[in-house]
């Protein structure tokens, strides 16, 4: 019994240990097709968690720009990019996790933000004050709430 | 509330919001007051290289009721700021004691067209002047009174009566000759991805209008209708107040209404609707 609360304590705060230390946004590094092996909090993610920042206009806000059959919940979903609806049969993990972080590496000059990014904007801003802000800015999503995120799709299966 | 009423409710719930987030009637046809014929959509202009397939007024994009809004003056909350702007263009303000009517007297003569053809190039000052900045001239050189707020309340509506005077003359403005380096200034600007979002002009406007971004139906981001009255702020909306909003959506440090680079960028968006009707005042949600 004792021996194994002290093993559960080690892991505990081996995992907290992690979450302290992500990789920051300027040592990330794509694949050639723009996919990022592991986890950028090195913790897994949070399928419910994920679905939040997906929804909530403050966070990801991906429903403004995306359909998503599984959050019908969430009004006025937009019709900027493809629906996600099977988005966890067409890329792996790893893929999902660069589209998200930087979807430019995926899809060269695409419209979908960097969300995982923190420089190199012209006229960046204080968020949306509209005033300046000063690079490096914070990225948009961190990195747990990206890979949150990514766990999320990682359930939307046809 | 009993079982019945809340169902009902519900129903008129569900109905309502399908009415507000899609029906806008992208098909439909404008004639203002029974009289004045509005070309809300046109052929592109040759200088737009074939990015836009034709031109749509925003007027297009928006619910079947803010469109009804802009059939009959007496529905549209904006021409109250016209009436207002008629007495104002009367009134005697600043050290040489003359209003605008002591030079310009009736706006429906002397304004007619006026509209159209702004942002445009003033010789004698050697620069591309918007509409407000040749009624600021106006009240400091000529009337000896104090500028107005470029986008203040008094500003847009004296905007609106001038633009009145144009209702249903196509958008005509100038893009060669001495104009040419501010239009193609405000080009570059339209295309560029600005702030942390990345964001173009184009990336909305031309790319994606008839598309919804969450709640907002994209139009092209037409200028022929402003100032605008919108529901939403219940007062007229300067174009450049929009093109601060837009700017600042996409995580940028925006420009200031009246600076250099929003003066081009009218240039360039008044350009990209040449042969659209003059509008103003319209109205938006
Ligand atoms: C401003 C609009 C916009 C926003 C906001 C946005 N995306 Fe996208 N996204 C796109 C576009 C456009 C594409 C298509 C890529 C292309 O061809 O340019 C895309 C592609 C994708 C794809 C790959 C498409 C597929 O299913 O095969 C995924 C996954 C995705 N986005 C996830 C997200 C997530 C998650 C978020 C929020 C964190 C998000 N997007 C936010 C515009 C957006
Ligand atoms: C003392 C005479 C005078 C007064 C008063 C005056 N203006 Fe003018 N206005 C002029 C002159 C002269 C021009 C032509 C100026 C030029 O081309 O530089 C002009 C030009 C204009 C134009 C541009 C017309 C065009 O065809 O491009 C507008 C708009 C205008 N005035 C609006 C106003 C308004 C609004 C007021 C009152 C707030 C006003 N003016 C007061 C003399 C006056
Ligand atoms: C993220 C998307 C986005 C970007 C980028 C954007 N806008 Fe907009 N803009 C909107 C939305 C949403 C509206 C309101 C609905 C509509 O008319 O499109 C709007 C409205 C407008 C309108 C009012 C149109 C009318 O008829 O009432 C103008 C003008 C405009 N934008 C100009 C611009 C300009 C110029 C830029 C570039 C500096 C720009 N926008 C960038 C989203 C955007």
């Amino acid at each position: 019994m004792r021996i194994t609360a002290i093993t559960l304590g080690i892991t505990a705060l081996a995992a907290g240990a992690a979450l302290a230390d992500p990789v920051e946004p300027m040592s990330v590094k794509y694949d050639d097709y723009g996919a990022i092996e592991t986890s950028l909090s090195g913790m897994p993610g949070d399928a419910v968690e994920g679905k939040k920042v997906m929804s909530s206009r403050g966070l990801g806000n991906c429903v403004a720009c995306h359909e998503v059959s599984a959050l019908a919940d969430v009004p006025f979903q937009g019709e900027i990019g493809p629906s996600l609806d099977g988005a966890g049969d067409r890329w792996n993990e790893a893929e999902l996790r660069g589209i998200v972080a930087d979807a430019k590496k995926t899809y060269d000059g695409t419209m979908m933000p960097s969300f995982y990014k923190t420089s190199g904007y012209i006229r960046p801003g204080n968020a949306f004050t509209g005033k300046a802000g000063t690079e490096p800015l914070p990225p948009l999503l961190t990195a747990q709430q990206i890979e949150d995120v990514v766990a999320f799709l990682l359930t939307l299966k046809d | 509330m009993n079982k019945t009423t809340a169902s009902r409710l519900a129903l008129t719930l569900v109905l309502s919001f399908g009415a507000g987030a899609a029906l806008a009637d992208e098909n439909a046809d404008l004639v203002v007051n029974e009289e004045i014929e509005m070309t809300v959509r046109a052929p592109a202009p040759a200088y737009l290289d074939g990015h836009l397939p034709e031109i749509l007024s925003g007027w297009l994009f928006r619910s079947d009721e803010t469109q009804d809004l802009q059939r009959d003056d007496f529905d549209n909350p904006g021409m109250i700021f016209v009436d207002q702007a008629l007495d104002q263009w009367a009134m005697v303000d600043g050290s040489e004691g003359k209003s605008c009517a002591s030079c310009h007297d009736d706006p429906a003569d002397s304004m007619a067209g006026v509209r159209a053809v702004y942002p445009k190039w003033n010789a004698d000052a050697g620069e591309v002047r918007t509409l407000a900045m040749q009624i600021n001239d106006c009240r400091e050189t000529q009337m000896g009174a104090k500028k107005w707020g470029y986008t203040s309340g008094d500003m847009t509506a004296m905007e609106a009566l001038i633009s009145v005077q144009s209702r249903g003359m196509p958008v005509n403005v100038a893009i060669d000759g001495p104009v040419a380096a501010t239009w193609e200034q405000g080009k570059e600007m339209y295309y560029t991805r600005y702030g942390q979002l990345e964001l173009s002009c184009a990336n909305c406007h031309e790319d994606n209008y008839g598309n919804h971004i969450r709640a907002d139906h994209l139009s092209q981001g037409q200028i022929n209708g402003f100032p605008v009255y919108r529901l939403k702020n219940t007062k007229l909306n300067a174009a450049h107040d929009r093109f601060k909003g837009c700017v600042r959506d996409t995580r940028a440090e925006t420009f200031d209404p009246g600076s250099p680079e929003f003066v081009a960028l009218e240039l360039y968006v008044a350009s990209r609707g040449n042969g659209l009707s003059v509008e103003a005042p319209s109205v938006r949600n």
